[in-house]
Parts: C-alpha cells; sequence; structure tokens
C-alpha cells in the first residue's frame, strides 16, 4: 500500500484513492455487526434447510429431518379440527332432519355449523345476512318458492334448482307469454296480479287471463303452489321485483334462477345443517304431521319434477 | 443521404405493415395499437424527412468533431421530463383506484375498472415514472464518471423515444382490455417484443458508453446500473416467453403453465423489485448522494460485498411469493432462506448511503434534498427488513393476501423509490437546464412534509389493515367454525381504504407541488424567499427566567 494514503478529515478514514466525477471512496471495513448478521442469517439458512424439505434432487427434494410438509401440515391440522367436531357430526347425520329440532343442542350445533357453511358458499349470492337481492331469494321471510320446511330446503340445496347434470335438480319453467298477448291483455293481467297483493286494479278481462293462462300454478288466488316451485303473488314479496313494469317484463320475459346442486361439493352433514341455518333465518315452516316420513317427502318434490317436465 | 433514404423506408414499411394489420384484424382492440404505432411512423417520417441536415451530413462525412464537447444530455432532459408526467399520472391513477376501493361505484365500466386501471397504476409507477428516472439518470451518471458522451447517441434517443412508445402501448392496452393476465407483465406479446429490441438498444448504448470511459475503474453506480439492465433483459425475455393466437391479433399462450408458470412469474415479478426498484435505484444512490452531500462514499468494501451477495441472493428469492401453494416446499424453503440471507446484503445499501452523510449531518436540518434522501434511505431499511420477515412461513401465513403486501410494497415504491426520485430529479433540474438554483427549496419542504404523511398515512392503514384482514380470515370460533365471511372483512376495512386513499391524495399533492417548482425552474424563475436553514434567534431571550422577590402589597 501506499504510504502517503490520504486521510478524510471528519472521518479519519482513509481513502482508497479513485474518484470519479469528484466522488471518492473511503476504506473504511465491513462494519463488525453488518458482517456477524450476514454470516449469523447463512448459517440459520444451512440449519433450515437440513431441518426442511429444501435440495432438489433428481426425482424427489430432501424431506428434511423433520419430517415436515405443509400438507402433511394442513392435514393434521384438519385431523384435529374434524375430530373435535366428529360426534356432533356423527349424531346429526344419524338424526333425520325433521327430528333435529327436538334436541336443542344438536339444532344448535347444526345451525352455527350452517351459519359457518353458508359465509363460505352462499352469501356471495344470498348476500351476509341472508337477505338476497333482485333475483337471489331473501331467506329471512316466511315465502318459500319451493317450500320451506327442513326437509325441503335441504333438498333444494342438494339437488340445486334447474341445474344441468343434476337429474333430481328441481326445475320448473313460466312460459313466456311475449307475442301470446296483446298490449291490453299484458296490461289487464298485470293489473290483476297486482291486485292479488292490493296494489293493482283488477279487471273482468285480467281475472279471466289469469284464471285461463296463470291459476294453474299460481293458484286461483295466487297463493303458488311449493311442489311445483310456483311463486306466491299474493304478497308483498318479489323476486324480479314488484312494480308494473317489473311484473310485465316477468309476464313477457320470464327469468329463472339457477342455483348449483351443492351435493357436489358439500357433504351431506354440511347439507342438513346449511338447511338448519336457513330454516332458522326467521321464515322456516314445520312438516305437517303427515309428512313426518322423510320418503315421501321426497316422492312429493319428485312428482313437482316430473310434472313441470311434462 | 443514403441513412436518410434507408430510415424513410424502414419507416414506410412499419407504416404499411401497421394499416395492413388494422385492415385484417378481427381484434379491435389489436387495431387501436396498430394506429397508434402508424401514427407514430408517420409522426417520424415526417421528422426524417424535416430534419434531415446536408451540413451535418456533410460535416460526418469528414469526421468533424460534432459540436461543443458537451455531456450529451437532450435525452436526459426529455427523461427528467418524462418521470414527472408519469409520475403523476401514475400517482393519479393509484389515488383513483384507491378510492375505488372504498367506494366501489366509482368502478366505471368497461374502461376504467379497478382490473383495468390497477395494473395502468402499477405500470405507470413502476415501468413509466420508475423506469424513466432510471433512464434518465443512467445516461447522465454513466457519462459524468466515464469522462465520456454517450456511446450510441441516436441510439440513446431511440431508447428513450422506443420506451415511451412501449408505455403508451401498455397503458392503452391496460384500458381496452388487452393483458396476458401476469401481474407487472401484462402487455401482450407485440408490446414484448418492441420492449425487448428497446432494452438491447439500452445496454448497447450502457455498455458502449463504459467501454469508452476514461477512467480506470468502474464506478459502483454503474455496476448496479449494469445489472438492472442485463437483469431485467433476462426476465423480460424468459417470462413473456409466448406462442400468439395470430399475428393479427393481441392474444398469445404462454410457454408456461401451472404451477411452472406461476414460478416463472414470480421469479420475474420478484426481481422485478430486485433488480428494477432496488438495483436500480441504489445505482442512483450511489451517485447522487455522495454529490449532494459532497461526502466521499462510505466504504468501498462494503459497496463491493453488498453488490455481489445482493445480486446473486436476489434471484432465488422469488418462490417466497407462493408460500403454501402448489409449489413443492423444497422451492418454498429455498425461497424464504435465500430471502432471510438477502436481508444483510439488502442493508449495505442503506449503510452505504447513510454513512456516506458522516461529517455532513448538519445538511440533514439545512437541506431538502438531503432530507429527502435520508428518508429514502431509511424507508429503503424498513421495507428490506420487512420484505425478509414477510417472507417467513408463519409469518406470510398471515400476511399473504391481505392488504400488509400492500403497505409493504408501498412503504418501499413511496418511501424509497419516490423520494430517492424526487431528491434526484431536483439535484438534476438546475444542472440540465444550467439554472442557478431551483424555482424555490421552501417547496420541497412542503413536498417532503406532504409526502412523508402520506406514506405515514398509507404504511399505517394498510399494516392496520392487513393484520386485521388476515386474523379474521383464519378466525374460528369456539365450536370449530368460521367466524367471518369474507365480505365481513371487507366491510371492516372501509375506513382503513379511506385513511389510504388520504394518504395517496397527500402524496400526489406533494408531487404536484414539485411538478409546479420544477417547471418554475425550468422557465427560469426564482422564487423570492427566506433561505433553509436559518431559524431565529434571540439572544436577549436565550436566558432562564429568575425568580421575583413577590410584590409587596400596597399601602
Amino acid at each position: 500500500m501506499m504510504a502517503n494514503k490520504r486521510i478524510d478529515e471528519p472521518t479519519g478514514t482513509e481513502f482508497v484513492g479513485h474518484e470519479w466525477d469528484g466522488i471518492e471512496e473511503l476504506n473504511t471495513p465491513l462494519p463488525r455487526w453488518w458482517l456477524w448478521t450476514f454470516y449469523a442469517t447463512i448459517a440459520w439458512a444451512l440449519v433450515y434447510v437440513v431441518l426442511y424439505p429444501a435440495w432438489p434432487l433428481i426425482n424427489k427434494a430432501t424431506s428434511g429431518t423433520l419430517g415436515w410438509s405443509s400438507r402433511g401440515e394442513l392435514t393434521k391440522e384438519m385431523t384435529a379440527a374434524d375430530a373435535a367436531r366428529q360426534g356432533i357430526f356423527e349424531q346429526i347425520a344419524a338424526t333425520d332432519i325433521e327430528q333435529l329440532a327436538a334436541s336443542p343442542e344438536l339444532m344448535g350445533q347444526a345451525i352455527a355449523g350452517g351459519a359457518a357453511a353458508f359465509k363460505v358458499n352462499c352469501v356471495q349470492c344470498h348476500g351476509a345476512g341472508a337477505a338476497g337481492s333482485a333475483g337471489y331469494p331473501n331467506l329471512n321471510d316466511d315465502d318459500w318458492i319451493w317450500g320451506g320446511t327442513l326437509s325441503e330446503i335441504e333438498y333444494s340445496i342438494t339437488h340445486g334448482i334447474r341445474w344441468e347434470g343434476a337429474d333430481a335438480t328441481r326445475v320448473n319453467y313460466m312460459p313466456a307469454f311475449e307475442g301470446m298477448f296483446d298490449t291490453a291483455q299484458v296490461n289487464a293481467l298485470t293489473g290483476h296480479v297486482l291486485s292479488l297483493s292490493g296494489k293493482g286494479t283488477s279487471s273482468a278481462a285480467g281475472a279471466q287471463l289469469f284464471a285461463e293462462n296463470c291459476a294453474a300454478c299460481h293458484g286461483a288466488a295466487g297463493a303458488g303452489m311449493p311442489e311445483m316451485g310456483a311463486p306466491a303473488l299474493n304478497d308483498a314479496i318479489w323476486l324480479f321485483g314488484g312494480t308494473e313494469a317489473e311484473v310485465k317484463k316477468q309476464i313477457l320475459a320470464p327469468r329463472h334462477g339457477v342455483m348449483p346442486a351443492w351435493n357436489e361439493r358439500l357433504d351431506p352433514v354440511t347439507i342438513k345443517m346449511l338447511a338448519a341455518y336457513v330454516h332458522s333465518r326467521g321464515g322456516g315452516q314445520q312438516a305437517a304431521p303427515a309428512q313426518e316420513d322423510a320418503a315421501a317427502e321426497t316422492e312429493v318434490a319428485q312428482a313437482a319434477k316430473t310434472d313441470s317436465d311434462g | 443521404m443514403e441513412a436518410v433514404v434507408r430510415r424513410l423506408g424502414v419507416w414506410a414499411l412499419v407504416l404499411l405493415a401497421a394499416i395492413s394489420a388494422i385492415a385484417l384484424t378481427p381484434d379491435s382492440g389489436f387495431a387501436i395499437h396498430m394506429g397508434i404505432v402508424a401514427l407514430v411512423a408517420v409522426i417520424l417520417i415526417i421528422a426524417t424527412l424535416g430534419t434531415y441536415d446536408p451540413l451535418a451530413k456533410a460535416q460526418s462525412i469528414f469526421k468533424m468533431p460534432p459540436g461543443p464537447s458537451r455531456y450529451d444530455d437532450d435525452v436526459v432532459r426529455w427523461g427528467v421530463i418524462a418521470t414527472m408526467f408519469w409520475g403523476l399520472s401514475g400517482l393519479l391513477a393509484g389515488v383513483f383506484i384507491a378510492a375505488q376501493l372504498a367506494f366501489p361505484d366509482l368502478n366505471l365500466e368497461p374502461y376504467l375498472n379497478f382490473g383495468r386501471v390497477r395494473p395502468l397504476h402499477t405500470s405507470a409507477v413502476i415501468f413509466a415514472f420508475g423506469g424513466n428516472a432510471l433512464l434518465a439518470t443512467s445516461f447522465y451518471v454513466v457519462q459524468r464518471t466515464c469522462r465520456t458522451t454517450l456511446a450510441f447517441p441516436g441510439m440513446a434517443r431511440f431508447v428513450f423515444w422506443g420506451y415511451q412508445l412501449f408505455i403508451v402501448l401498455a397503458a392503452t392496452g391496460y384500458l381496452l382490455g388487452i393483458t396476458q393476465s401476469k401481474e407487472y407483465a401484462e402487455p401482450e406479446w407485440y408490446v414484448d417484443l418492441w420492449l425487448t429490441i428497446v432494452w438491447l438498444a439500452y445496454l448497447a448504448v450502457f455498455v458502449g458508453t463504459i467501454l469508452r470511459r476514461h477512467e480506470p475503474h468502474i464506478y459502483v453506480a454503474n455496476w448496479f446500473y449494469l445489472a438492472f439492465i442485463v437483469t431485467i433483459a433476462m426476465l423480460h425475455v424468459v417470462n413473456n416467453l409466448a406462442v400468439p393466437v395470430s399475428f393479427l391479433g393481441s392474444r398469445s399462450y404462454s410457454a408456461f403453465a401451472g404451477v411452472q408458470d406461476a414460478l416463472t412469474q414470480w421469479w420475474y415479478g420478484h426481481n422485478a423489485v430486485g433488480f428494477f426498484l432496488t438495483a436500480g435505484f441504489l445505482a442512483m444512490m450511489y451517485y447522487f448522494v455522495p454529490k449532494q452531500a459532497g461526502r466521499p462514499v462510505y466504504s468501498y468494501r462494503l459497496s463491493i460485498i453488498h453488490f455481489w451477495s445482493l445480486i446473486f441472493l436476489y434471484i432465488w428469492a422469488g418462490p417466497h411469493h407462493l408460500h403454501y401453494t402448489a409449489l413443492p416446499d423444497w422451492a418454498q424453503t429455498l425461497g424464504m432462506v435465500f430471502s432471510i440471507m438477502l436481508w444483510m446484503p439488502s442493508w449495505g445499501g442503506m449503510i452505504n448511503g447513510l454513512m456516506t452523510l458522516n461529517g455532513a449531518w448538519d445538511k440533514v436540518r439545512t437541506d431538502p434534498i438531503i432530507r429527502m434522501m435520508v428518508l429514502a434511505l431509511a424507508f429503503y431499511g424498513m421495507s428490506t427488513f420487512e420484505g425478509p420477515m414477510l417472507s417467513i412461513k408463519a409469518v406470510n401465513s398471515l400476511s399473504h393476501y391481505t392488504d400488509w403486501t400492500i403497505g409493504h410494497v408501498h412503504s418501499g415504491a413511496l418511501g424509497w423509490n419516490g423520494m430517492i426520485t424526487f431528491a434526484c430529479v431536483y439535484y438534476l433540474v438546475p444542472r440540465l437546464w444550467q439554472k442557478e438554483r431551483l424555482y424555490s427549496l421552501r417547496m420541497i419542504n412542503w413536498h417532503f412534509w406532504l409526502a412523508t404523511l402520506g406514506i405515514v398515512f398509507y404504511a399505517a392503514s394498510m399494516w392496520v389493515a392487513g393484520i386485521t384482514q388476515g386474523l379474521m380470515w383464519r378466525e374460528y370460533g369456539s365450536d370449530g367454525y368460521l367466524v367471518n365471511s369474507f365480505v365481513d372483512t371487507v366491510s371492516a376495512l372501509h375506513l382503513m381504504y379511506v385513511a389510504r386513499a388520504f394518504g395517496g391524495i397527500l402524496y400526489l399533492t406533494g408531487a404536484v407541488i414539485m411538478a409546479y417548482n420544477i417547471w418554475m425552474t425550468i422557465a427560469g424563475k426564482q422564487r423570492a424567499e427566506a433561505p433553509m436553514g436559518d431559524t431565529a434567534h434571540d439572544e436577549a431571550a436565550d436566558r432562564p427566567i429568575l425568580h421575583e422577590p413577590a410584590a409587596q402589597p400596597a399601602e
């Protein structure tokens, strides 16, 4: 090294001797804390790559001396969570859905589990509070298009609504009356439909059109027919809107909602719990005593499907 | 004459190809892009015809020295203007999308929805604002530290204007819905090809200039610039390997699929941060901090060790973006340990920058440009600590996919990249336009405080939002069921989103003040103001209040 090194006065450090556009460099040694921390991170890394999966080999990577894997960790956590709930799950699985309410503890567990599953799977359409929105039914009221008993709700969730590829799905289609009625007829019919809930003015022509074209499914008084999925028209609840224009639009070119068949994604116990949760939102109906047999319930639903298909 | 004819011929061919593409393509977005290309070709044809200078041509035939012996700064001046323009655009887009997140009604379909404006914002601030700052400063620094002019002046101009065309094509593409859906690499195949040409030209100019240097050694800033240019070229080419669906349409298919595609993307994405936003901006730091401070660089040895360790370690750290995904565990482990080892090499740059102020710390009080540089280095240090921390799997399982990541990125982008760029532009403008001083130093002070406050609002709100989000997502009740739905977590963040947008407005306001200051400086104005750093001192009042005896009661 040159004997006559220049020293930077404020810091007392010698210069390296290079200069670029007036910039010089000092020959300060590496800060010790910096160097030792750097070494420490390297040492830590060397230990870590022995303990955990790290070195790629020809067919697979080293699995680490701890035997840890992210999939293994997930399995362990999921197994523990499943084990904690297993007792309840087995009881719910073994209990007929209409009998759930007989055990408040079991019903409470089912509603809690259903609420959690609802947050993941259902809020996207039905809303966080299950209040629905235009085209997506509100699940908090007592108006049920396809029936509001526990087993009817369970059936709707299991098989979905108009879900392609699910044989047992609930299906119906309302005819489009566009081109079948003239403007005056549509106006008269709309007036009559709205009059069922006390909003519009009925007329003889409207009543007659309703009786001939609509009453078969919606009922003479517009009370609806859950077996066929025909909505009630005599209340203030409208899936696609209750203004004159919206009702008219639905008569001329009806829209039909679709819900997935959840048995493709969820297990039967989760679906049962979802049904319990939806039922508990406030509008759940009690099954008629004659329907305590779940098989009969399914037959009704199947019959409804066959009817609407035919 | 031949050169002009050849150039005209090339542009005419480009024009012809663009017009044919417009006529033949069924893809309206692609047609608009080809329209932009055709417009540029027309402008260039007119410009080529207009600038044909027989005298200059004759001079060059006889190898006469071109003009006065000055540095080649035209392109640097253009770069500074472009930096300011794109900076304001990018920050404005950022404020807009921050407001969209707080108030979703601001999503204006389809051109101005969040999905399209978000890449516009990220590309505008990283590649347009940051990229132009790097272009301008690299051309400025390499000439001065090599004591030579740019190697290929014409090509340097092509790099600058070609890069602007890339930006315009990328930005309009996002709004038109043209994207290959790779984060920070959204432009489609033909725009990628164009950028490749521009980037190789950039490499040629930069390396050519270093090769004709009149200094025995290459200055550390140029190592960092070179690492940035070379690595970005490699990252860009590999990550954008794709097969176009048609040569007359904007769509393409990536050469990679599934988890390989994800890994390639994050190898790219992480090193875009590492080599664009870290190495490139450290290069700026290594020239402008010692110049502004008037002090020698703290440690030559540290600069060598931290340069090589930084560029060696950074390139492996990308897999930490894919923790707990389909990426094999071994790759996740390596991404994590390399990120941890990256901590000290990153901090080497901060130490070298901050400690360069040894012997000049008083300037933090008197020089707002130094103050900006110090703040930039402090944020650089904070985010390069936070980064390795977030790469630890246990931390990442909480932070990943949350706004914590957004906060982390912005403490780096607003704090480090933004502030160091502002400081460099403040340094450059009076020198480039040969003005005695900036229009106003006090306005820099205003800019500094608005930006700092904006970053505090931004980082703090996103930190709170991210941790809130992470904890709510993983919250299970005592009965073992999930407590929150996703939308619950979104509505819980509303206030934080408003605070973030407010922080963004403060930061943008600072940049607007800067633009005005720069504009007035270029116009040759000087604001009459009290000099910075003088604090009033009242000698008479500078003493303790002594106890006075109680007054006697009046008789």
